[in-house]
């Protein structure tokens, strides 16, 4: 783990000198915030923890795409063949994408907490340790969902284009940007089945409903179960060498990553917990406008 | 009995429909330079890659300080040093952090300070990797090799590509780490390279390994076909010429004679005594001593580096 540590504070420092990433990491967050916080919210502080709970699952779901899709074009420009000669595993590779992935995102989820805090006033900070556990689970789970996507696909072009995808299921679906209960019948039941949703909703319930961390024991369970499978599969498809192509059992073991949450979507559509919690916080945020009226 | 710290036993490699490997084998003692000299697509980097690790062998057999490459892992790796035909680093990582990050990954380490003096890196250590030349990236790679003082080290195609002042320094480095007793496996396409920096040389075409020697021993096979390249006053006949003492062939093109020698000194005796006899004279001589190229064409019937 010395080495997944090294290489961790090489990526970082890369991460930093790299405009693109940094616009990704820190600039696209913070205009979320602004938008969600600034347009959404309507200088209601009671609203205001509810769309922080958004901004905060958009900001921890960026780590799809950040450092781990990286390890693509370390492969393609032969830069993983190099490591390959010294005694550096695979596994400390992809552990120092998610640890620096990590590190990078937390400077930014601090911000927006403190803008939240004293630009827009929220009232109180919520339950600071729900929120702790939640992006430090979140970011790893996404990150490692991120490994996989590198790990089946054969050039950064792919993986662009599978993350898009996902990014724009997650994004649409997920009850960041439209809240659940507002979406169709049906698509609700296909939202929960993906980890995004979990995250989302996690955070609403440790920022609007003060839920405390045992509350949230599925979500964290799957997205603790997800990050363990995910990583172990990514370790087992690792490539090293730009011409070494997938195999085709690789889209098997990809999948087997998302089963806690296969079984948990299950569950979910059964009883209805989650949409019940996602409803409740929902219209916590509806009566200030019909106290109005 | 034997030192051998490279063994190479029959190794076959297929890509595809391309057989790459057909049976390589050779031995490399530790201290030696030991080249492996061939045009490109001769299997000379799948070979090395072989052994370094990074590939697997369909056949045949290589260990590498006792061990098999593919099988031993970073034991192995610990021991050895490499610069890939071509090397990638990040753009923005800047040429300490490289040297020390690949130096950290290692049980025994040199310092790194003294390896980018010594590879004249020294104030280059803050520029990032995209800012370095061609010679300053290869140096580099050249320094990441030895950061572990490694028993082996495999350096594929060192030199192509650069500049002769670089390409001389090259040489010098790698005949410093000979003088250091450290075990260099080198493939290259340059005669030169070859004929100065190695011990032995294996001369590998379309897979196999064709001769195998020092560079002299393999020159004296060819010693039969020292060229003689003559021009005369007058035209004379080819076979003449060809009767000349020690005379092995001759033929003529342009009023160029080409003969074939095998004591040059015996032979240039009698081609004086006979333009002298036949009232002629010489208007130029060239002698060509047998190089390793030659002794590539003798025995593929094609130039290195067509």
């Amino acid at each position: 783990m010395r080495h997944a540590w090294t290489l961790t504070k090489v990526r970082m420092r890369l991460a930093v000198r790299n405009r693109a990433f940094l616009i990704f990491s820190l600039i696209v967050p913070l205009v979320f915030l602004f938008l969600f916080l600034g347009l959404l919210a309507h200088d209601d502080p009671a609203a205001v923890p509810y769309r922080l709970a958004s901004v905060l699952a958009l900001t921890v779901m960026g780590s799809f795409w950040g450092l781990s899709v990286q390890l693509v074009t370390f492969r393609e420009q032969g830069i993983l063949r190099r490591f390959r000669l010294a005694p550096v595993s695979a596994g400390a590779l992809l552990a120092s994408s998610i640890l620096s992935n990590y590190l990078m995102t937390l400077p930014t989820i601090a911000i927006e907490i403190a803008v939240a805090r004293w630009l827009f006033h929220m009232q109180g900070w919520g339950n600071l340790l729900g929120v702790a556990v939640l992006v430090t689970l979140g970011i790893t789970t996404f990150a490692a969902l991120g490994l996989i996507v590198a790990s089946i696909t054969n050039t950064m072009q792919e993986t662009q284009i599978i993350s898009q995808l996902l990014w724009w299921a997650f994004l649409v679906l997920s009850g960041a940007t439209v809240p659940l209960p507002l979406l169709p019948g049906w698509l609700q039941n296909v939202a929960l089945f993906l980890p995004a949703t979990y995250l989302v909703a996690g955070f609403q319930r440790v920022l609007a409903g003060n839920a405390g961390v045992l509350e949230l024991g599925p979500e964290m369970l799957s997205l603790a179960v997800s990050a363990a499978l995910a990583f172990v599969v990514s370790q087992q498809l690792f490539r090293w060498e730009p011409e070494a192509k997938v195999p085709r059992r690789a889209k098997y073991w990809a999948a087997s990553a998302l089963i806690p949450f296969l079984l948990l979507g299950i569950w979910e559509n059964a009883n209805n917990r989650l949409r019940a919690t996602s409803l409740s916080d929902y219209l916590s945020i509806q009566p200030s406008s019909q106290d109005e009226k | 009995m034997s030192s051998a710290i490279i063994e190479v036993e029959n190794l076959t490699k297929r890509y595809g429909d391309v057989q790459a490997l057909r049976g390589v084998s050779f031995s490399v003692q530790e201290g030696e330079v030991f080249g492996l000299l061939g045009p490109n697509g001769a299997g000379k980097t799948t070979t090395v890659e072989i052994l370094e690790g990074l590939r697997p062998a369909d056949g045949g057999r290589a260990t590498v300080c006792g061990l098999d490459p593919h099988a031993s892992g970073d034991v192995l790796k610990q021991e050895i040093g490499a610069v890939l035909q071509s090397t990638a680093l990040p753009d923005k990582i800047r040429v300490s952090e490289a040297l020390n990050m690949f130096a950290s990954f290692y049980q025994r380490h040199g310092d790194t300070g003294q390896l980018l003096e010594r590879f004249g890196l020294q104030e280059k250590r803050q520029a990032f990797y995209s800012q370095l030349s061609g010679g300053q990236k290869q140096r580099l790679a050249l320094a990441m090799s030895l950061v572990n003082e490694p028993r082996v080290v495999f350096l594929d195609e060192p030199t192509a590509g650069l500049d002769p002042q670089v390409r001389r320094e090259i040489y010098s480095i790698i005949e410093e780490l000979k003088s250091n007793r450290t075990t260099v496996l080198l493939t290259t396409h340059y005669i030169e390279e070859a004929e100065r920096l190695c011990d032995r040389v294996a001369i590998v075409d379309q897979g196999r390994v064709i001769a195998l020697g020092s560079p002299r021993e393999l020159k004296q096979r060819s010693a039969g076909k020292t060229r003689i390249e003559i021009r005369l006053a007058r035209p004379e006949a080819d076979g003449a010429l060809g009767q000349l003492e020690a005379v092995s062939g001759c033929r003529s093109t342009d009023g160029v004679y080409v003969v074939h020698s095998t004591a040059v000194p015996r032979t240039i005796v009698a081609l004086v005594k006979y333009l002298e006899a036949q009232g002629n004279e010489l208007a130029s001589l060239e002698i060509a001593a047998p190089s390793l190229e030659d002794v590539f064409l003798e025995l593929t019937g094609r130039r290195l580096r067509d």
